[in-house]
């Protein structure tokens, strides 16, 4: 789950990264820009839900 | 390109570039305070070994990917084109330093801030991983990050790189600013840091099957908080010095990047010792250290931009947040982090770039730091993470559980850092 979360937040990146290329208006390039960054935070939560499930798993 | 220094200019931030190693002394001092006294010693020697390998390893190889050296200066380097604009995204310098003497002098003054910043940044995964990193681990996490993380973001950031151009290429405020390294240095050594403590995992006894986290507070609170106050001596020379190198600031604006820094840093430590007076009935020390240091690094971000008003504004916001986010990590999200390096490295820096994106004039400055943000978070994060899960795999980050029981100082370097000094039965191992 750990590598899953860090696998999306690529993605979000090239979200941001697409944005700049093709919404030259500042409203939907700064939208766009936001959404990558809320992929990435997504990422980043699997990943932190995936470190402590891995931790659970370490106690069990 | 980059404005022609002036004599006056070069010799202030010469100077200043001679002080700012005290901030590293003074992280240092606070990685040691706040890790146990039974690793004492391997921490400072370890700092001192992360030095001097970031160091080598940058002359060898990290320095020619950052393109500061000559044939290279003003953001050449390897470029491709995308949708008709110059993507710069490595540097193009000789190896080994090669044509240093022949560079121009702001040229080798950026150089020597980048050979700082190099090392601060191996220097907070090293606190992170306190009590259980191995010292080889240490140096080659260092050197992983002298190599090529550390050259590929300040290149990206600070010497023309796709970053620095999204000003001239996309219309965003003067490109991802980043004057005294709060995203070079910190929310890249923050993420570092996270990298490692999740590979590494936490320290033995931290978390017991049951109930809530062990509390393993520092062994010395006046290293910790007089480690702040030599930080604040070299916070003060790197943010000034990095506002003349990175954000071309004339002589004129230094004093009120060097207010700003103070100011940051004040608002934070009140913030701070409020809200641990308010939750705990008495101010931390350790919680107000980290807050103090949050402070510094957010101004890091936006010292040399802001007004002083906005300053204390996000002094308090990162000293505010500071306490709340390490509860939120420890207990939360069962993140053992001894020196706080995500909650003041990481969340601080990152929150100093969003602020500059805020008070900035420009328009268009907020999206260029959020880009900046994106990248560091989306990109360079993964990135670091697998490179240290492939260094694991041939240099061990972690003691073995022996180790881990008897201390850092015993096991790797034979001897304790305070050998007259009774060593109490630790009741965290259960």
């Amino acid at each position: 789950m750990k590598y899953a979360g860090l696998l999306v937040m690529p993605a979000g990146f090239f979200l941001s990264i697409a944005a700049l290329i093709l919404f030259p208006a500042p409203a939907p390039r700064a939208a766009f820009v936001l959404c990558g960054l809320a992929v990435e935070g997504m990422g980043l939560a699997v990943a932190v839900r995936g470190h402590m499930a891995a931790r659970g798993e370490h106690h069990a | 390109m980059s404005p022609a220094m002036t004599d006056a200019s070069f010799a202030l931030t010469l100077a200043l570039l001679l002080l700012a190693p005290l901030a590293i002394a003074g992280v240092a001092l606070i990685n040691t305070g706040l890790g146990r006294s039974r690793s004492a010693a391997q921490s400072l020697l370890g700092s001192l070994a992360i030095l001097a390998v970031a160091a080598i390893v940058f002359a060898i190889l990290g320095a020619a990917f950052t393109g500061n050296l000559p044939g290279t200066a003003g953001g050449a380097g390897h470029s491709f084109q995308l949708a008709g604009k110059s993507w710069n995204w490595l540097g193009a310098a000789p190896f080994l330093l090669g044509g240093l003497g022949a560079a121009p002098a702001q040229s080798q003054l950026a150089l020597l801030f980048e050979f700082l910043a190099v090392a601060l940044v191996g220097l907070l995964p090293w606190g992170s991983g306190a009590d259980r990193l191995r010292l080889t681990a240490g140096c080659a996490i260092a050197a992983v990050i002298a190599a090529f993380v550390f050259p590929l973001t300040a290149h990206w950031i600070w010497t023309g790189g796709w970053l620095a151009q999204l000003g001239l290429n996309f219309s965003l405020g003067q490109g991802f600013l980043d004057g005294g390294g709060a995203a070079t240095v910190h929310l890249l050594g923050g993420l570092s840091a996270l990298a490692v403590i999740w590979i590494a995992g936490p320290r033995r006894g931290k978390f017991p099957k049951e109930g809530l986290a062990t509390a393993m507070p520092g062994h010395n609170a006046v290293y910790v908080v007089f480690g702040c106050l030599l930080a604040l001596v070299g916070w003060l020379a790197w943010n000034v010095a990095g506002a003349v190198l990175w954000l071309h600031a004339p002589l004129a604006a230094l004093p009120v990047t060097a207010i700003n820094t103070l100011l940051s840093a004040s608002a934070a430590v009140v913030a701070t010792f409020a809200v641990t007076r308010f939750r705990f009935g008495k101010p931390d020390a350790s919680l107000c250290a980290n807050g103090w240091l949050a402070g510094l690094v957010a101004s890091s971000a936006c010292a040399g931009i802001v007004t002083p008003a906005a300053a204390l504004f996000v002094g308090l916001v990162a000293g505010v947040a500071t306490p709340l986010l390490v509860e939120l990590c420890e207990l939360a999200l069962s993140i053992d982090d001894p020196s706080g390096a995500i909650t003041v490295h990481a969340a601080g820096g990152l929150w100093g770039l969003i602020a500059t994106g805020i008070f900035a004039p420009q328009p268009g400055q907020l999206v260029a730091q959020l880009v900046g943000i994106a990248t560091l978070l989306g990109f360079v994060f993964p990135l670091v993470y697998g490179l240290f899960a492939l260094l694991n795999r041939f240099v061990p980050f972690r003691a073995d559980a022996d180790g881990e029981r008897i201390g850092m100082d015993l096991h790797e370097l034979g001897g304790g850092a305070y050998p007259e000094f009774v060593i109490h039965r630790d009741d965290s191992y259960r």
